[in-house]
């Protein structure tokens, strides 16, 4: 009788599944369905890399070539497939080199899980080889942080980080786990985070409040839609487009907001901001309501906040509540996710169209046409444009490549003169501005959505700041489409200068390597183009490539992107020149 | 609506260790003071309960809850004005015996002020006094006179005189 109790019990022990706090890393990366992730190794995190080996058959791991570029792949990753991207690193310089990247999702709301190993438990606050304290640095830049220091928690910890970084409005997490807890035998138990006590990632929706914005937006008679990210990231790109679509509404987006709508939808007035459109920037100052869904008026898009839309009621689409009244007073604010709020507002949105009021807006899409987009597009100069390089890369791609763009004037052409025909097409850098973010990026991308081509357009500083990642692609075959912009200058910069600080070109003058030698040292087809008459047959090449392909394209270097609202203007005050 | 006024930010969030230093970066980051901060634990089991005092407008501080209840682990954030509260705060000063002995007077201010001789030997004694900020600096200015060999004063803690919903709110999380 006893004997066969203590069976039983050993029975249940192996039932039990008893293994290191580093394989149950890797575990509960399985049950959240990562199949890919994009790391560095090192000392503290070696005990995950070890389980990382082993299950290599259904966790792919990507080495990168520096730390920053596995957050930005695991950005672009995240932004090509709206699943939660993952990086992986260990302490100290580790964990530090992440924190651009972090930094750069937590501005633009993009999920994300960053792993860091952590000296062993014992000697944390001692100032250890390779100690940092991760947790503390990454703090304001992370929407959620933990350090783990016993296996047992890492369970819950990994459960909850997925939860946080995807849910509500999403963001990137930290987990810190310290050696020790990755050595750690303990019994594992795997359940998914459904819910956090204290967190609240959707605000209930006030169907008053929608009532409220709709009986606002079926009695305006100038209305005017800026949609951003949010679209995207609630995945509410039909139910905008039926919205826009019924009320007959002029809609522009931000930076971010691009491609949710089809560039070409006969509602779609382009872009808001610094250098966005001129009508959508003009407009927004005589528009009688203003319905800004699932965007946060960055001050790139509202220049001075003094004479931003001061005419309009204000109605704000949002899922963060902390953005609501946070930089533009509204008149009503729907908190929500916007899939479900604009839902809600359709059933009792009057049919309408605004013909005159949208023809206001193409009346001056002529006059930004005439004084700018001609000469982008169409140039009769002698130096190429880089508009005329994006104009290119549509009529190749017809619409359908994922642009990845960097930081910078090209980030602005692209984002101007890109077409889009689907969603999560766009993917840049635009709260944080992060140059090097388009190489890594577009691998993730890439890796993300292996269907569909993806161009990275990137200019040649930009390129130079994560330029060691071709290595990444050399390595995994990432068939990525790179096209540098050259104009041998940081361009952006100088066209400040140029305009602001009197022609002084301080350190933005560029003595450029051989890029094409460059990335034949990678073993990357690669081509320069200086002349217009190269410039199609060179993108066609590229684009028929099935493998990796670098163009540099040798552009005008002194261009400036207009049109353009300086710093402190208002959005009436969009310059064309 | 511009005119900066003392405001008790109270905020009940879970016990975390990394929380305190989250909050304090929404403040650092604004270039905002925080006056004072205190941490204790709340009417809830389990729940913490902070509470800062800082000098803001109502535009700042209402932003400033925004940002704070966007914290994970932040159950919810409230700002009251001072007529609002009761609050109070401590103070402790350590003055020489010799004084006790020697001078009348801080008998009478002992007794005057409330505030009470917590610990005594022969060469110091330790005197305790709660309050408002100025009743507190009220007696501050009296002593110093005497010579105050330390002095130390504790953050404001404050109670709402309106009911504060955070059960409520917690049992709705739960159903």
């Amino acid at each position: 009788m006893e004997t066969k109790t203590k069976q039983q019990t050993e029975l249940e022990k192996k039932q039990k599944v008893t293994i290191t706090g580093a394989e149950a890393v890797v575990k509960c990366l399985l049950a959240e369905g990562v199949d890919l992730l994009y790391g560095y190794p090192g000392g503290a995190i070696m005990p995950v890399y070890d389980e990382l080996y082993k299950y290599q058959d259904k966790l792919h791991h990507v080495l990168t070539r520096h730390e920053q570029g596995a957050t930005h792949a695991a950005q672009g990753y995240a932004r090509a497939t709206g699943k939660v991207g993952v990086a992986i690193a260990t302490s100290g310089p580790g964990a530090t080199n992440l924190i651009t990247g972090i930094a750069d999702a937590q501005i633009d709301s993009t999920p994300m899980v960053c792993i860091t190993g952590q000296v062993g438990a014992h000697l944390l606050g001692s100032d250890a080889f390779q100690e940092t304290d991760i947790v503390g640095i990454s703090t304001p830049v992370t929407k959620w942080n933990y350090q783990i220091t016993k296996a047992s928690e890492i369970p819950e910890v990994m459960a909850k980080a997925f939860y946080i970084a995807r849910s509500g409005r999403p963001g990137p997490v930290l987990v810190d786990i310290t050696k020790n807890a990755q050595f750690e035998e303990f019994d594992f138990e795997y359940k998914k985070c459904t819910s956090v006590r204290s967190y609240q990632p959707v605000p209930s929706m006030n169907i008053q409040s929608v009532e409220a914005a709709v009986e606002l937006i079926n009695n305006a008679e100038r209305p005017f839609v800026v949609w951003g990210q949010g679209v995207i990231l609630g995945e509410a790109e039909e139910e905008f487009k039926t919205f826009i679509e019924k009320a007959g509404i002029p809609s522009a987006s931000t930076l971010l907001g691009l491609s949710a709508l089809p560039t070409k939808h006969p509602l779609h007035v382009g872009m808001v901001g610094m250098h966005g459109n001129y009508s959508p920037n003009k407009l927004t100052n005589e528009c009688d309501v203003l319905i800004a869904i699932g965007m946060r008026f960055d001050d790139r898009v509202t220049g001075d906040l003094n004479r931003y839309a001061k005419q309009a009621k204000v109605v704000h689409f949002e899922i963060d509540p902390a953005e609501v009244d946070k930089n533009v007073k509204t008149d009503v604010a729907v908190l929500g996710n916007v899939k479900e709020t604009l839902t809600a507002a359709l059933s009792l949105l009057k049919a309408n169209s605004h013909k005159e009021w949208l023809q206001e807006f193409r009346n001056l899409d002529a006059v930004e046409f005439d004084n700018v987009i001609k000469n982008d597009l169409f140039p009769t100069k002698e130096g190429l444009t880089m508009g005329e390089v994006i104009k290119q890369i549509n009529e190749t791609s017809e619409g359908k490549a994922i642009v990845v763009t960097d930081v910078g004037q090209h980030q602005m052409v692209a984002s101007r003169y890109a077409e889009f025909n689907q969603t999560k097409s766009n993917i840049t850098s635009g709260g944080l501005g992060t140059m090097g973010f388009a190489l890594p990026a577009a691998i993730g991308a890439k890796m993300g959505a292996p269907e569909r081509e993806v161009v990275a357009v990137i200019g040649d500083g930009g390129y130079q700041m994560t330029i060691q990642e071709l290595g990444t692609i050399l390595q995994t075959k990432a068939a990525v489409k790179i096209v540098v912009l050259n104009n041998e200058f940081l361009g952006m910069v100088r066209q400040w200068q140029q305009l602001f600080f009197d022609k002084r070109y301080a350190s933005t003058v560029m003595t450029n390597p051989d890029f094409v030698a460059i990335a034949k040292g990678y073993h990357m087809a690669a081509n320069r183009v200086t002349k217009r008459e190269e410039l199609a047959t060179a993108v066609q090449e590229m684009m028929q490539s099935k493998e990796a392909y670098f163009l540099e394209v040798c552009v005008e270097k002194e261009d400036n992107v207009f049109p353009m609202i300086p710093t402190g203007a208002s959005v009436s005050d969009v310059r064309l020149k | 609506m511009n005119t900066k006024n003392t405001y008790t930010i109270s905020i009940y969030t879970e016990n975390n260790v990394g929380l305190l230093n989250r909050i304090s970066a929404i403040f650092l980051r604004r270039h905002l003071n925080i006056e004072s901060v205190n941490v204790s634990k709340s009417e809830i089991k389990s729940v913490s309960r902070f509470t800062l005092l800082v000098k803001v407008t109502e535009e700042q501080v209402k932003k400033i809850i925004g940002q704070i209840e966007k914290q994970v682990e932040v159950i919810k954030a409230f700002y009251h004005t001072d007529e609002a509260t009761v609050y109070q705060e401590s103070c402790l000063f350590k003055l020489s015996t010799d004084l006790l002995i020697q001078n009348d007077e801080i008998q009478t201010i002992i007794n005057q002020s409330k505030s009470r001789v917590i610990n005594i030997n022969k060469n110091f004694f330790v005197l305790e006094k709660s309050g408002t900020k100025e009743e507190v600096e009220e007696l501050y200015h009296i002593l110093d006179k005497h010579g105050i060999m330390q002095f130390v004063r504790s953050g404001r803690i404050a109670i709402t005189k309106d009911e504060m919903p955070v059960s409520k709110l917690l049992q709705l999380i739960k159903a």
